[in-house]
């Protein structure tokens, strides 16, 4: 095994080759905000909280999927970096229609946790207002694309965990939304196995289950990691 | 010292903000004892927004001709308006009816497609306020100095919020119990 050594906000941190920068942060104590990343799925690199400068390069990398190299010098608390990780929860609030106050997941939200995280108190950016569809067609749970922030968490569990690909993503920019089989309302696509683990792994209200009224509900990400863990290694642990 | 010229004013929202600032239950007897209420709907009677107010809490987003003449009035008179609950920072619930585009829609669908009896759109110049095409949050029409998010903000945040400025000093908007939304 080979080991890379690098420093993370100037402490020296030494983490297995080919390991993800956020995973040596991790292993060196430090919280990096994340919102797309999901433990036990592959990362993407989509919602860009987890940004962070290196030294020698003149852009912003995603620390979950950035490889760590040898004597990499990171940081990740700059005031460059705040500034744009504010910014990034608040143009998320302002592209689709998050409000709180009336969501299901309002109390148990990763995005409403993120706000206050990077202390946004309100947003800079003008509210789109798009006009956005909700899909009840499935008997047990519901997708209303209005909370959607496109993380693909919930393509990349269907798709990587449970093994059945019923998510996945339609159009660009503004017109993009993840879309349930060949785009066909859910509760018509066959393969969907209705096992629940794209309600777990949403960050917020967007798919929830059926009958959930504000602030009821309460996902569970970590049972994927569970899930997981318990397949690979065979240790049924939490 | 002089007191501190207060107000609160309640534009599109619910008034839940100023039930939640009802709560605050016995610490309203000293801020009333600190401040002298210029305008409020739960606390004065006076109907038109004075001069020289110090500090104003506003309830609710601008949907309407009459919030936005009143918002800009507001401005004009106040040292130090505070963006008061979700609708007034983010237009919230109010702004749901942005979706189905402008006010037009909005009116023909809640007084023609869904009226029973005499449906008919309200259409009294002057008497009842013609609708924006859009509900804004109160920063997107005038600068605003404070945000305290929630819905409603509780009365411990509010008073964590004013407590300061009585002091004559800048409340700290950060953490859980000052800026969390809903």
């Amino acid at each position: 095994m080979s080991v890379k050594t690098l420093t993370i906000n100037d402490t020296p941190v030494a983490v297995e080759a080919g390991a993800t920068i956020l995973e040596a942060a991790k292993q060196a104590g430090i919280t990096i905000p994340t919102l797309c990343h999901l433990e036990g799925v592959s990362d993407v690199g989509a919602c860009r909280l987890c940004l962070v400068e290196i030294k020698g390069i003149n852009k912003l990398l995603p620390a979950c999927v950035t490889e760590v190299a040898e004597g990499m010098e990171v940081q990740t608390e700059t005031a460059k970096l705040r500034e744009y990780r504010k910014m990034t929860v608040e143009l998320l609030f302002s592209e689709g229609n998050h409000v709180c106050s009336v969501c299901v997941a309002n109390g148990a939200c990763e995005l409403q946790d993120m706000a206050v995280t990077v202390g946004m108190d309100h947003s800079r950016f003008s509210y789109r207002f798009p006009d956005r569809p909700i899909d009840i067609s499935h008997p047990s749970f519901a997708i209303d694309h209005n909370r959607c922030i496109l993380c693909t968490r919930c393509v990349r569990v269907c798709a990587e965990i449970e093994g059945a690909h019923v998510w996945d993503v339609a159009n660009r920019g503004e017109k993009c939304y993840v879309i349930s089989g060949l785009d066909q309302p859910w509760g018509e696509v066959n393969a969907c196995t209705s096992c629940g683990k794209c309600v777990e792994a949403c960050p917020t209200g967007a798919i929830f289950h059926k009958g959930e009224t504000t602030g009821e509900k309460t996902s569970d990400p970590g049972l994927l990691d569970f899930l997981v863990t318990a397949r690979k290694k065979q240790q049924w642990i939490r | 010292m002089d007191k501190i010229r207060f107000a609160t004013v309640w534009l599109a929202g619910c008034s839940g903000c100023h039930m939640s600032f009802l709560d605050l239950d016995e610490w309203l007897l000293e801020l009333a004892a600190q401040v002298e209420v210029v305008y409020s709907p739960v606390g004065c009677d006076l109907k038109i927004y004075p001069e020289n107010v110090d500090v104003c809490l506003v309830e609710g987003g601008i949907a309407n001709e009459d919030n936005l003449e009143l918002i800009h009035l507001v401005r004009k008179n106040t040292k130090t308006l505070i963006s008061f609950g979700d609708c007034a920072v983010t237009a919230n619930v109010p702004a749901m009816r942005n979706m189905l585009g402008g006010a037009e829609p909005v009116l023909k669908r809640a007084y023609l497609e869904l009226g029973d009896l005499q449906r008919q759109l309200p259409h009294e110049p002057g008497i009842v306020p013609e609708l924006l095409e859009q509900v804004l949050p109160v920063h997107e029409i005038v600068p605003v100095d404070i945000f305290m998010p929630g819905c409603p903000p509780d009365a411990n945040r509010i008073r964590a919020t004013l407590e300061p400025l009585l002091k004559g000093e800048k409340p700290l908007m950060q953490g859980r119990e000052m800026i969390k939304f809903g």
